[in-house]
């Protein structure tokens, strides 16, 4: 289908200020070609895709060199031009599903809003063609979506609808920064699926601007790697991915969740058993968790009356062994993260039991929570948020010494550099401030204050989801040398396949508030049991061109969503388990 | 791009010093610094920039006006305008601070609390807050000041009462903002104290919020001063307050104007410095009105 050229940049430069952020960019995209810019933080890519739709900030940025779409040249357009090309002709969809709709309108007013001005219909042509849309995203009646507001659909349906929009003028490119990237992986399947037939029926451009290499894989025809601003490769997908030329290249496409090749089939019929997946490696576990739920009481109605629970956890057990680390993967809502903060006390309402080197934890006990407030440390997601900001990262790592009475005064200050030290950072910085190092940096802060308590167990929920590819890298290889050295173990949290893949010894299947699936890595990855982990597994993209088609189209989800809120008195019915290996089970359906 | 985190450390703005604060406040701002720094260097020196005793009468001097001995004029005793205002400015600075910084302190204690606990303690606590809260602060402490007689400690007792609701609900509010964010659960998952956690770690990054609303109430408890001394619950005379000069002025306001003009002028200038300290702050530590900048 490579048609004409649509889109020519040559020559772009972005400056902010005396600051340039763009140099000297040149690409071409033609009519149903796909183009992605891939690239880290920092890399420009989505400064390129602002200087295109003409939205740098006036007076901040300017653009030099020339963008011409058809034979039409952006740049020097005036702005009442250039909205007639926005939207009408290249249209954008954004990262954020949650935040670019208007929470305030209805969805088929806000699609029929950018149809009225660009089309000019009105009436009952104008809802028709919103229906039409809305039918060619694919999202189910539409008769009646087209009267919802935004906060009625899941993030998956409003990125539809974000498309739906984006293609609501027959646009002949479209810019989507980072499409899938807050979507869970089986709805980024889908999404990416639904663009790619959308632009096989229209013939619309696309550029595509992405972090992820996998995605590239699924959809571009040409890949371009940015960073810091320039072109560092560029080329078709095949080539690219085949002869990555640089080394950033090399790291991108290694960073891409690697599972095709680690399929072995289904794993033969299992055998049911009556007990409870408590099995762990190594000698002692550090944690058991037994039939540990979460409830979130609802309340509805007109005196606000108790109307049921939302069950977060329902009815988990798992155990991690010494040195061990547990991964906990799942969809956004699954509960995984409430997990690791109902271990350590961070949410009301939880009930079961949990033993922590051989000893129950007593919630309601100071002694037995100081205790486990020591043998149990959290790393969390955001490196920013987690830190003081007005406290100096030496003073972080002592103060849960000196608290807890671990050490104190000269000792604790060596400690404090000792850690340091490990965690590869400079004792000599202790004095800074937490806004003074980098986004990976702070995460090393972070792991170094969980260590200074010399915990048996550390929770990193979604510790390395905020950091670009290299980085989260680094951090992986950081936490196995660490556990090597001290002997910690992990319980990892993540949604991220490729982490999980990396750094796990065993790895559990969190689907709405239940594990449905649990067993060594090479098991789960290897021989999936249950279908909600194939069909996890199913979406992860594949890491390279060649392997497109290569696998089943991720299929829609036939299973519709269950509500996790229950009535009060509801007895969840008793979890039955099948055995596939040793220590591999996987939740019996019904 | 706001899932992922840049690498660049941010590290464009040094560590806070006096000196960098300083220069990131606008002229407004230094103004008002200024001009608050020379009244109360002014009350400080009173004693020698006075050139009379501040109750000092003279009956040939009746109704001076400005100039010659009497720099501002001398009022309807005869008393030095000037030397009055000096000694009057210690009254309006001491009430001011000494109210404000107790307001400051209890309404902080209580908003911090009630917004880090939650629950009963919270209704109950900000229920209280909100009836004193509903009175106009004027009127609350002329009530107090008429219950209690007009004394400096009973004039700051019921400026602070007035004033304490304001830090209360702001305190909670920035209590309540900070209550959820991750350094506070990592504070938790560390099993630190409920205290140490509200003092040691939310305090520091609520203050600053906290020093513009004293600053803005600084203003509001000098003139709630001089209302109550023009309406003649200040301070007993011949004690020299600007409000109650205001008031004195009154009685020869069309003869001999400048007898309230003075005094006035001081209240007013005061009061703006403090206005212009606590906007200038706010724009300082508001990061949305920097990017404006």
């Amino acid at each position: 289908m490579e048609g004409q050229r649509i889109l020519s940049v040559s020559g772009l430069t972005v400056a902010f200020g005396s600051t340039t952020v763009v140099h000297d960019l040149s690409f071409d995209i033609a009519s149903g070609g796909t183009l992605a810019i891939v690239g880290g933080s920092g890399s420009g890519k989505s400064v390129t895709s602002l200087a295109i739709m003409g939205l740098l900030q006036e007076g901040v940025g300017r653009a030099s060199g020339s963008i011409r779409l058809g034979d039409q040249e952006l740049l020097t357009l005036n702005e009442a031009a250039m909205r007639r090309v926005r939207g009408g002709k290249i249209s954008m969809i954004f990262q954020e599903p949650m935040t670019s709709l208007n929470p305030v309108q209805r969805i088929g007013d806000q699609i029929g809003e950018a149809i009225r001005i660009h089309r000019g219909l009105r009436g009952a042509a104008l809802r028709k063609a919103v229906l039409e849309m809305l039918r060619k995203v694919r999202i189910p009646d539409p008769e009646q979506r087209i009267d919802n507001y935004p906060h009625m659909f899941s993030g998956g349906m409003r990125q539809r609808v974000m498309i739906a929009m984006a293609l609501a003028c027959d646009p002949v490119l479209i810019i989507a920064d980072e499409p899938t990237t807050a979507l869970d992986v089986t709805v980024q399947a889908q999404t990416l699926q639904l663009l790619k037939d959308l632009q096989r029926d229209t013939g619309t451009a696309l550029l595509l601007i992405t972090h992820d290499m996998g995605v590239v894989a699924e959809v571009a025809d040409h890949v371009l790697v940015m960073r810091r601003g320039r072109e560092i490769e560029r080329g078709t997908v095949h080539e690219v991915f085949s002869n990555p030329r640089d080394g950033y290249t090399r790291t991108l496409i290694e960073a891409a969740p690697s599972l095709v090749g680690k399929w072995r089939g289904r794993p033969a019929a299992g055998q049911a058993v009556d007990v409870v997946p408590l099995s762990f490696r190594g000698e002692a576990a550090v944690l058991e968790v037994r039939d540990l739920s979460v409830r979130f009481p609802s309340y509805g109605g007109l005196l606000g009356r108790l109307k049921g629970e939302v069950r977060a956890v329902d009815h988990v057990s798992f155990a991690i062994g010494q040195g061990e680390t547990l991964g906990l993967v799942g969809e956004s809502g699954s509960g995984k993260s409430t997990i690791g903060k109902a271990i350590i006390n961070l949410v009301p309402g939880h009930s079961g039991g949990v033993t922590v080197a051989g000893r129950e934890v007593d919630y309601g006990n100071p002694a037995s929570l100081g205790a486990l407030r020591r043998d149990v440390q959290m790393i969390f997601q955001d490196p920013f948020g987690s830190l003081d900001s007005r406290q100096t990262i030496g003073s972080a790592i002592i103060e849960p010494m000196r608290v807890h009475g671990l050490a104190s005064g000269k000792a604790a200050v060596s400690r404090m550099e000792m850690l340091l030290e490990r965690v590869g950072l400079e004792p000599s910085r202790a004095g800074s401030l937490p806004h003074e190092f980098s986004g990976g940096q702070r995460q090393r802060i972070c792991i170094a204050r969980a260590l200074a308590m010399s915990p048996k167990l550390i929770i990193a929920d979604e510790a390395v989801s905020a950091l670009d590819v290299a980085v989260k890298a680094q951090i992986l290889d950081l936490m196995v040398d660490l556990q090597k050295e001290f002997g910690v173990s992990y319980l990892f949290i993540s949604h991220d396949m490729a982490a999980i893949e990396r750094i796990c010894d065993r790895i559990a299947v969190m689907y709405f508030g239940e594990i449905v699936e649990i067993g060594d890595r090479d098991d789960v990855i290897g021989r999936p049991g249950h279908d909600y982990t194939q069909r996890l597994l199913a979406a992860i993209p594949i890491t390279h061109p060649d392997q497109r088609g290569l696998r089943p189209p991720p299929a829609n989800n036939s299973v519709p969503p269950r509500s996790p809120l229950r009535p009060v008195d509801y007895q969840s019915p008793p979890t039955r388990w099948d055995m596939m290996a040793a220590g591999h089970f996987i939740r019996r359906a019904g | 791009m706001s899932g992922i985190i840049s690498e660049s450390p941010t590290s464009a703005h040094p560590r806070n010093g006096m000196r960098s604060f300083l220069s990131r406040l606008n002229f407004s701002t230094q103004a008002g610094l200024a001009v608050l720094l020379l009244l109360v260097l002014a009350a400080i020196f009173a004693p020698q920039l006075a050139t009379h005793a501040p109750s000092q009468q003279s009956l040939i001097n009746q109704l001076a006006p400005p100039g010659g001995k009497y720099l501002l004029g001398a009022d309807q005793f005869g008393r030095d305008i000037w030397s009055r205002l000096l000694y009057g400015a210690r009254y309006s600075l001491i009430i001011g601070f000494s109210a404000i910084t107790i307001a400051l302190v209890l309404g902080s204690f209580i908003g911090m609390v009630a917004g880090y606990r939650g629950g009963a303690i919270d209704i109950v606590l900000m229920q209280m807050m909100d009836v004193i809260l509903a009175f106009p602060s004027l009127i609350l402490g002329l009530a107090l000041v008429a219950l209690m007689g007009a004394t400096v400690t009973n004039i700051v007792i019921a400026i602070a009462f007035t004033a304490t609701p304001a830090f209360a609900r702001i305190a909670r509010a920035a209590v309540m903002a900070q209550r959820d964010r991750e350094y506070v659960q990592a504070c938790h998952a560390m099993g630190f104290s409920g205290a140490r956690v509200l003092f040691r770690h939310i305090l520091p990054a609520i203050l600053p919020e906290i020093m513009v609303m004293a600053s803005l109430w600084m203003a509001t408890a000098v003139r709630t001063e001089a209302s109550l001394a023009f309406i003649g619950l200040g301070l007993a005379p011949p004690t020299p307050t600007w409000g109650g000069m205001v008031r004195e002025g009154f009685e020869n306001i069309l003869s001999s104007f400048h007898l309230a003009l003075f005094p006035s002028m001081a209240i007013l200038l005061l009061v703006l410095a403090f206005n212009l300290i606590g906007d200038g702050l706010r724009d300082a530590i508001d990061p949305r009105m920097k990017d404006v900048s």
